[in-house]
């Protein structure tokens, strides 16, 4: 695999007077340093796509607030009410759910946008170069720009229930960040592979269907039978979904450690994995496309 | 000058693709690469003899080679060097490697050989308006747009007036580009990319797009871009373009430096080099002898004013036809023909006898040139298909030689045909030709209608703005 070695002498701070050299075979030291220069463009490319995205839209930005809540009220009758499955511990069912639904919503929708993501700026890769890591990293803003906006329907729900968060809610953003890091990892792997294989394009919506039904979103992670626990835990979203769970009902929700430990290591995992592999196929991304 | 002069040094650079022979798209679906394996993996479980299982490996794995893929070097050996502020055109056919080169310049793709060395900020432009999003207005796209081409938002705002300006589109600052005219979204995609102030300027083939007015704005601009100390790299198919800002140029053949040097040389260099081919999309092309024929065409162009062949002209511009013939012998009633068409439909014909009969009492053999100008804004925009021929005796009876399809050359729609200021309307026609206009209006009085005798009064009698 050749790699591309981009150095600059260190001898002058002036960029002028700095040679950049590019040649096969070599290990990139500037990648990162250029990742931070590029955070104007990643931070235009994120606008963009927050921007465009309820152009020549009736309700715009109301969808980011009419999804979540539907799903939560649909599950809530469903599991809360025609299936009685228990919530954890007095937490009315709807706050369960609707604590499952705001991280699960935002990372399905960060792991479609991020795989997809390269794939439909090809323009950009083909004509100009930066970083590529943050095509993806700028789709995966515009999904937490709305999951800040059905945050806001989490705070409307509380207020609703009477129900008051405790400290634990300050560890909210901790959750959040793991739930950026698993689809950020997922969603680099796929969408590396989506450059050269195209099959991955009918891959991910399966995929984010399948996690749907494995991950707690509609239910409690304690209707799950012991001796399935550990496979149960292999998904990175059970542990945050628990963690969201742990910071917003507080008491009464369960968490298992082993699992827990087991699904932040998966996450952590997938997303040096997820990193690594894009950073190998970058290279050739322009010449595949 | 001295070495420490060089900004840019490229050392022995190749650049290899695989070609997949059985490809119709540019990546692999998965299944493909499955299908491969389970046939390598079914050739090991065939339950025949080893010495038939020898020879179908073989077979396969011939097979295989052949048809799946072929390495295809699009640049070899390529070394240059580039010193500050010198203008270097680079020039060759479609394929010679030239986007190739440019690419791993501005770091889109990397070199599979060799080394480049690049000191300063580059800026690469290889396309007008990159990342320009249809739904955003033309104020976001400034932004957007800047921030690909490697602008600081601050640099942007403290040039966006000029920006405006220069792309003339003030008053459609906040509407939707899908919105806007093809010529309004080149002015502002380009004014942007003009603004930029990178140390070394990469440009591709991107002075084709828009109008010939606005194409002279650009490259005043660059021009001055370059007086100011900046090394620019242009890729143009447009002899004239390359050879009004390039003191230097290189010519690519296949992916190899074939000269470096002054440009008028390399453009002699590159013409003469790249005639005999079978392609129509070069502006000059050679024909070989043909001993049995009385008359033989050797060679036609299309060029401009100033006869350096060209394929892309405004509707503004003068094309000439030109022709190279030899006469075997003396011949009577001999006629050279030129005939344009475009989508199969022939639009014009011309022989070099109109209006001059004398022509056909008899020629002495030789070898002529002639060329006839096409009348200008007769053409709207559109791609023309030239059909040279020779004849000789009525319907060519004593001899014929005829090209059909020879050349082609492109009309690019202005934005201001007919002088037009009036900026964001679109002025493309429909039609395959314009004339120059010779309208009359006026008013009449409605009592007139009936009259047919009744002649317009004169422009003077129309008044402006009034009902």
């Amino acid at each position: 695999m050749p790699t591309t070695r981009a150095r600059r002498a260190t001898s002058s701070r002036d960029p002028a007077n700095q040679w950049l050299v590019l040649e096969p075979n070599g290990i990139e030291e500037q990648y990162w340093k250029d990742l931070w220069r590029y955070r104007e463009l990643f931070a235009i490319l994120a606008w963009r796509d927050i921007a465009v995205r309820y152009k020549q839209t009736f309700i715009g930005v109301g969808w980011a607030l009419i999804r979540p809540f539907l799903t939560m009220v649909v599950f809530t009758v469903i599991f809360g009410r025609l299936a009685r499955l228990p919530s954890q511990g007095d937490a009315p069912y709807a706050l369960l759910v609707f604590a499952g639904v705001l991280p699960w919503q935002f990372f399905s929708t960060a792991l479609s946008s991020c795989s997809e993501s390269l794939t439909s700026n090809v323009n950009l890769l083909s004509k100009v170069y930066f970083p590529r890591l943050i095509v993806p990293a700028a789709a995966v803003i515009t999904s937490f720009v709305d999951f800040l906006f059905s945050f806001g329907i989490l705070l409307v729900l509380m207020l609703w229930f009477q129900w008051w968060p405790s400290w634990r809610l300050l560890t909210l953003p901790l959750w959040v960040a793991v739930a950026f890091a698993a689809s950020m990892g997922a969603g680099l792997l796929l969408a590396s592979l989506n450059v050269q294989y195209r099959d991955f394009r009918y891959l991910v919506p399966f995929l984010v269907q399948f996690g749907f039904y494995i991950s707690p979103v509609g239910f409690s992670s304690a209707i799950v039978p012991a001796k399935w626990q550990l496979l149960y835990a292999l998904n990175p979203m059970v542990g945050v979904i628990e963690g969201f769970r742990w910071a917003i009902i507080g008491q009464g929700a369960l968490i298992n450690p082993i699992g827990f430990w087991l699904s932040m290591g998966v996450t952590a995992l997938l997303l040096v994995m997820g990193i690594r592999q894009f950073r190998q196929m970058e290279k050739r991304f322009a010449d595949v496309i | 000058m001295s070495s420490s002069d060089v900004v840019i040094r490229v050392e022995g650079v190749g650049k290899k693709y695989a070609l997949h022979h059985e490809k119709a798209k540019s990546y692999t679906a998965l299944r493909d690469v499955a299908a491969r394996q389970a046939q390598s993996l079914g050739r090991w479980l065939n339950p025949f003899t080893l010495a038939g299982q020898l020879r179908k490996a073989q077979g396969q794995a011939a097979l295989e080679r052949a048809d799946s893929e072929e390495d295809f070097w699009a640049l070899k050996d390529v070394s240059f060097e580039v010193r500050r502020g010198e203008r270097v055109g680079i020039i060759g056919r479609n394929g010679a490697g030239k986007s190739t080169l440019l690419k791993i310049l501005s770091r889109i793709t990397e070199p599979t050989k060799g080394r480049v060395e690049i000191r300063g900020r580059v800026a690469s432009l290889l396309e007008v308006g990159t990342g320009f999003h249809p739904e955003l207005t033309g104020r976001e796209n400034i932004y957007l747009n800047g921030a690909i081409l490697g602008m600081s938002r601050q640099m942007i705002r403290s040039k966006f007036d000029e920006i405006i300006d220069f792309a003339e589109v003030e008053r459609f600052l906040d509407t939707p580009v899908k919105r806007y005219s093809s010529g309004m979204y080149v002015r502002l995609a380009f004014a942007v990319a003009a603004h930029l102030e990178p140390e070394i300027l990469i440009l591709d083939e991107v002075l084709a797009v828009g109008d010939i007015g606005f194409q002279k704005k650009c490259l005043a601009r660059m021009e001055k871009t370059a007086e100011s100390g900046r090394t620019i790299l242009f890729v143009s198919h447009s002899m004239a373009a390359v050879k009004t800002l390039c003191d230097k140029s290189m010519y690519l053949n296949r992916g190899v430096v074939a000269g470096f040097g002054e440009t008028s040389k390399m453009i002699s260099h590159y013409i003469a080099d790249a005639l005999p081919t079978d392609d129509n999309d070069f502006p000059v092309r050679l024909f070989p002898d043909a001993p049995e024929k009385p008359a033989v065409i050797r060679r036609v162009a299309v060029v401009d004013d100033a006869g350096l062949p060209e394929r892309s002209f405004g509707m503004d511009a003068q094309i000439w036809l030109e022709i190279d013939y030899e006469l075997k012998r003396d011949a009577r009633d001999c006629m050279v023909i030129f005939s344009v068409s475009r989508d199969g439909v022939y639009i014009y014909q011309s022989h070099d006898t109109d209006r001059n009969e004398s022509l056909l009492d008899g020629r002495v053999a030789g070898c002529y040139r002639a060329r006839v100008p096409l009348p200008k804004r007769l053409l709207t925009a559109g791609t023309y298909l030239v059909y040279p021929a020779i004849t000789i005796g009525h319907s060519g009876q004593y001899g014929h030689d005829g090209r059909p399809d020879a050349l082609s050359f492109e009309i690019s729609e202005d934005d201001q045909p007919m002088g037009i200021e009036r900026k964001g309307y679109s002025y493309a026609r429909g039609a395959l030709i314009v004339a120059e206009p010779a309208w009359e209006v006026g008013t009449i009085d409605a009592a007139l209608w009936r009259n047919p005798t009744t002649q317009l009064p004169s422009p003077a009698g129309y008044k402006h703005g009034q009902a």
